[in-house]
């Protein structure tokens, strides 16, 4: 019934079609280097991306692309101020140790950011912790409470918060529904509940 | 598909004499000089397909391949270097030389020197990594190399690193593993007390050894097991040795060899002072020591301002001689200069000996770095 990758070249292709082409661009968790392998070939970006994992770091660099591991937790000080015209937060923020410090430091490293996460608002999400009383998995949640990556899950409505206490500029969204693009531009409370992804431009 | 892993064969060291002498980093104007170099793969009409391999603080010109049907140790770097490999001589116009100081071919402190008739010992100028990179250029510029990509682990690392921004115009890529732009302060300590090992053997003579019926032999050996407890970690050690004994599994009660770590280091450092020489391991390793690109040029990102390649760093998660740090160090600097280059962590834990080890994640990360550079052209 769902197929992750449909669902990933969905998330990819909306990332892409954000992104002016030529930009600069840092990819942060860039996992195999896909999404960056497509800027760099189908929008022209030059880039750089930066993963913790060393299998993920090999295969990106086996896509002919300039990555460096590393932990993004530990910040971005070796990029300097407005380095990069896209700074990209794809599927990471939900699973670094310090969300906040990771958003601060995009802002401050990209021109425009783009971060996208699963929504924990989602209502198949909420209905299963309500029904089944266990931690809810899902498509975009696959893994167990002892072993998942995703530490900091957050829902729409936390991340419209977040941006409003820390003065971020939302300056694009798109929500996922059911794998497809959500056209309807639904009330925040409907969206929040209806739709498992969303991709946010932010500026600061 | 052939299955057996291909080397490139025979191979000799050949030698190069630099005539004019050469103005060395302390002032001091240094000559004749013999370069001892091999080479594997051929140089292509554009004369941009040369990658130069460069050796760590014991190696030598012989990088890879054998000098004859009978013997038994491939070059050093053997697995990473010819037909197929990350160092691809079907592809690839590989060089590799004796590093200036060295004493195996290349000028050292063992040569004699032209003016006394003698070995220059003590008389032989303290050199620099980057002394030792303008012998270099002067031997690629006489083998007709106009572009190249440099390559080198540990020491071999610094002198990439050098090359990069010393002659920018010529290095396309650099490939730096295991290394750093300066040793650390426990780094030079290791060196210290092998330099101490060697200067307080009985038979050092103030470095005039070499028609002597007695040589610093003690000291060189013990230099080198201090230089193997740093190329290893606890974790290898371990694995290797344990606790466990080498001749019976009970204690001797005396001061003769009782572990199996200690035989391994007695080993090393026994069969070390038969292919190495004491004047040149104090030589070397103090150009190791005086290598500082952040304190030559302002600051790293300065260095790296200079260099116009594209940059391949890695390092080993056990490697505590050349930590990883350090190559972070690298890393960012060349990012805050703009530069281009990519970062790979390799997990072992085989230390600072990795770098001669871990050849097949090297070679599948080094043969696509090298893939982008051939796309660029």
């Amino acid at each position: 019934m769902f197929n992750p990758s449909e669902s990933l070249h969905l998330n990819y292709a909306v990332i892409a079609g954000m992104i002016e082409e030529h930009s600069k661009v840092l990819d942060l968790g860039c996992g195999n280097g896909e999404l960056l392998k497509m800027l760099t070939t189908k929008r022209h970006c030059s880039g750089i991306g930066i993963d913790i994992n060393q299998n993920n770091v090999i295969e990106s660099i086996q896509k002919g692309l300039s990555v460096i591991q590393g932990d993004i937790d530990e910040g971005l000080k070796e990029f300097t101020d407005k380095e990069f015209d896209y700074v990209i937060l794809n599927q990471t923020l939900q699973s670094t140790e310090k969300p906040d410090f990771v958003i601060e430091e995009m802002l401050r490293a990209g021109k425009k950011n783009v971060v996208s996460f699963p929504n924990f608002g989602y209502w198949r999400v909420r209905f299963y912790l309500f029904f089944k009383g266990r931690m809810p998995k899902s498509k975009m949640l696959p893994f167990n409470w002892y072993d998942t990556p995703n530490i900091h899950l957050l829902t729409i409505e936390d991340f419209f918060d977040f941006c409003k206490e820390h003065d971020i500029r939302i300056s694009k969204s798109i929500y996922i529904k059911r794998g497809k693009i959500s056209k309807n531009p639904f009330n925040r409370i409907l969206t929040n509940l209806l739709c498992e992804e969303a991709i946010f431009v932010i500026e600061k | 598909m052939q299955k057996e892993v291909k080397s490139v064969g025979l191979t000799q060291t050949k030698f190069f004499n630099i005539s004019d002498k050469i103005l060395l980093e302390s002032n001091v104007e240094f000559g004749p000089i013999h370069v001892a170099y091999e080479t594997y793969g051929t140089l292509n009409e554009k004369a941009d397909n040369a990658i130069l391999l460069l050796h760590a603080l014991t190696g030598d010109a012989h990088a890879a391949g054998y000098h004859d049907e009978k013997d038994k140790k491939p070059g050093w770097w053997e697995d990473m270097v010819g037909p197929g490999k990350a160092f691809d001589t079907d592809k690839y116009f590989v060089i590799s030389s004796n590093m200036l100081g060295g004493c195996s071919g290349t000028t050292g402190p063992c040569s004699i020197n032209p003016e006394t008739g003698r070995p220059y010992g003590l008389s032989f100028p303290v050199i620099t990594i980057e002394d030792a990179v303008k012998v270099q250029k002067k031997l690629v510029e006489f083998l007709g190399v106009k572009k190249l990509i440099v390559a080198g682990g540990s020491m071999g690392g610094m002198q990439a690193l050098e090359w990069s921004i010393a002659n920018a115009d010529m290095v396309k890529d650099v490939i730096i593993i295991a290394s750093t732009s300066r040793l650390s302060a426990q780094g030079i300590a290791f060196n210290a007390v092998g330099r101490n090992a060697i200067l307080s053997d009985p038979y050092f003579n103030n470095g005039d050894y070499y028609d002597k019926e007695k040589q610093p032999e003690k000291g060189l050996a013990i230099a080198r097991m201090i230089g193997h407890i740093t190329y290893l970690c606890e974790e290898s050690m371990h694995k290797k040795f344990g606790r466990r004994f080498q001749y019976s599994n009970r204690p001797n009660f005396d001061f003769n060899i009782d572990f199996q770590v200690e035989s391994y280091l007695e080993h090393q450092g026994r069969t070390f002072v038969d292919r190495f020489d004491a004047n040149s391991y104090l030589y070397i390793t103090k150009a190791v020591d005086y290598f500082d690109m952040a304190q030559k040029h302002g600051s790293l990102e300065a260095a790296f301002k200079k260099t116009n390649a594209r940059f391949l760093v890695m390092s080993f998660t056990s490697d505590w001689l050349f930590p990883t740090e350090q190559s972070k160090e690298i890393v960012h600097a060349l990012i805050q200069a703009g530069k281009d280059v990519s970062f790979c962590e390799i997990e072992s834990p085989c230390g600072h000996d990795a770098f001669l080890l871990e050849f097949e994640t090297q070679t599948k990360i080094i043969k696509s770095f090298l893939a982008k550079g051939e796309e660029n052209v």
